[in-house]
């Protein structure tokens, strides 16, 4: 059950996470795992299948016009209920609504890496629904934003992580998405493109968009988001007003600086 | 009032819940110019890693069929089907075109998996990128098909703008081919390994590079299976057009565009069915 508020009624509430659980079944390799099952041929292969519990029973409603910060340590769970949220995890357990599927913008995304990065921006543009000559229009804008005017005529697969990072932001972040979730993906820009992101995020959300980022940087989580969510061990530990909760977990990691 | 209620009530769907049928043909099909451009880029990227780019479209054919046409034409001897260089190119070109939306196809999924985790749009349109990336690639090939064809036959004939229909039917069948593999790959992974022995399968049950009539009894039963081949009626229908010697009847058309407008509609509403699975990790 999701804990309601008192003015719950009255705000319009975008996603809704209700006592959701991610499991994977692994089949445990390596050392300890075959040592246990010596003897095992090919077909007698026994393998021992683990389950992993990365969110057990997470909970919280979010409301129009909030923009959410997602923390947690290292294998927390952040990432696998990002991914179930925009419906790339099967959930073992409990319920996800939403307005419109979320969108989610990870390190991981590719698009095509042996063509050019202006033909990726026409791509990218054309399968979030653009018409051609709307992109077309929106290409040089899409590559100042990215920071990438004297590359963009070469292969994707020439540029450096940042670089295509960047890309890949600039281009989701070109369409006003109604709910896109940012898995640390700023991390990779420099001091400069990140600024501009995190303006993009603000107007995102004026446009009654809702963004989620999952940072480490608990500067950028302060400077972007009007709520934080600190997942810990697949669970929920605390949401709420961003000072608060960054300052609870600062004190959790026993860190004293904010980036 | 419970979530779900409260959710309704609030215009919230569940995630990862699938566009009914309708809707979602329609999103695809406004999204068109996204497969069309992606294929042409594919096209393009694809090419841009050998020196003779482009012309490897037209010359792998050319040279497979030359190596095709040697060796069986040895082995075939006085069984060889009439008109025979005619006959056997016709059969590559069509047939290498249906391979190859069969197995880009397979892998449309699988090999694409950043970009639909990255981007929400429907998954159709992958599938339907290797098609039309297959189909771009086979215009020039038909071309130079013509090309040999008037050179050996020395004629040309209305009748050959029966492959404006022809390939519209053979389109669909691909399309059809290639959504149904693309989500079995997605399943069974392995399966993409054996495609190139499903292939090969469908090379010698298709009668590229044999008469039925002239190796086997026609009622044997392997000559049954092979004419119920629809690759096979499909090489009959273009041959029927383009090479001498060889006629069409209209229940061949009639057996096509069955299987083609049937094989088409299976694929899509099969690939559909598992939509939301596309790009999730197992």
């Amino acid at each position: 059950m999701v804990a309601k508020s008192k003015n719950v009624e009255e705000r319009k509430p975008v996603i809704i996470v209700d006592d959701v659980h991610v499991t994977y079944k692994v089949f445990a390799s390596g050392l300890r795992a075959s040592r246990r099952n010596a003897g095992g041929g090919l077909l007698s292969k026994k393998m021992e299948l683990r389950e992993i519990r990365a969110v057990k029973g997470i909970s919280f409603i979010i409301y129009e016009g909030e923009s959410i910060g997602i923390i947690g340590s290292n294998g927390s769970g952040k990432s696998s209920l990002m991914t179930a949220m925009s419906g790339l995890t099967p959930i073992s357990g409990g319920a996800i609504y939403a307005t419109a599927r979320p969108n989610l913008l990870g390190v991981g995304a590719v698009l095509l890496p042996a063509i050019s990065g202006e033909k990726n921006i026409l791509l990218g543009g054309l399968a979030m629904g653009y018409t051609k000559p709307e992109i077309t229009a929106k290409v040089d804008d899409i590559t100042a934003f990215a920071g990438l005017q004297d590359f963009v005529g070469l292969p994707m697969r020439t540029y450096s992580q940042g670089m295509s990072a960047r890309l890949r932001f600039a281009i989701a972040a070109a369409k006003d998405h109604e709910i896109l979730i940012i898995d640390e993906a700023l991390a990779v820009g420099d001091q400069e493109f990140r600024n501009r992101s995190e303006a993009r995020m603000r107007e995102m959300r004026e446009n009654a968009g809702t963004v989620f980022l999952v940072s480490h940087s608990m500067k950028s989580i302060l400077d972007t988001c009007t709520r934080v969510i600190w997942i810990e061990k697949g669970e929920l530990r605390m949401d709420g007003e961003p000072k608060k909760v960054v300052a609870a977990y600062n004190k959790f990691v026993g860190s004293t600086t904010i980036d | 009032m419970s979530i779900e209620e409260y959710a309704l009530a609030n215009g919230l769907k569940k995630v990862g819940a699938k566009d009914p049928l309708l809707k979602y043909v329609k999103e695809a099909i406004a999204r068109v110019d996204f497969a069309y451009t992606m294929a042409s880029y594919s096209n393009e990227a694809v090419n841009a890693k050998s020196r003779l780019g482009s012309w490897w479209n037209i010359l792998l054919p050319t040279i497979q069929a030359a190596t095709y046409g040697l060796i069986f034409g040895i082995i075939l001897g006085a069984t060889r089907p009439d008109n025979y260089l005619p006959f056997l190119f016709t059969g590559v070109f069509f047939f290498s075109y249906v391979q190859g939306s069969f197995t880009s196809g397979a892998s449309a999924i699988i090999s694409r998996v950043g970009l639909v985790r990255s981007l929400a749009f429907p998954r159709v349109l992958l599938p339907l990128s290797v098609v039309i990336t297959q189909t771009l690639q086979f215009f020039p090939q038909l071309l130079v098909l013509g090309v040999i064809l008037v050179g050996v036959q020395h004629t040309i004939n209305f009748g050959w703008l029966m492959m404006i229909p022809l390939v519209a039917l053979l389109f669909l069948f691909n399309f059809g081919l290639a959504t149904i593999m693309a989500r079995i790959t997605v399943h069974v992974q392995d399966l993409n390994k054996l495609v190139p022995f499903i292939t090969r399968l469908l090379f010698y049950s298709s009668g590229v590079f044999f008469s039925v009539e002239k190796i086997m009894s026609s009622h044997s039963i392997y000559a049954q299976i092979i004419r119920a081949n629809p690759i096979f009626q499909f090489l009959n229908l273009a041959r029927g057009y383009l090479v001498e010697g060889y006629t069409v009847t209209p229940d061949m058309w009639i057996s096509v565009t069955i299987w083609s407008v049937g094989i088409a509609i299976v694929g899509l509403i099969f690939f559909w069915d598992a939509e939301e699975l596309y790009g999730r990790e197992e």
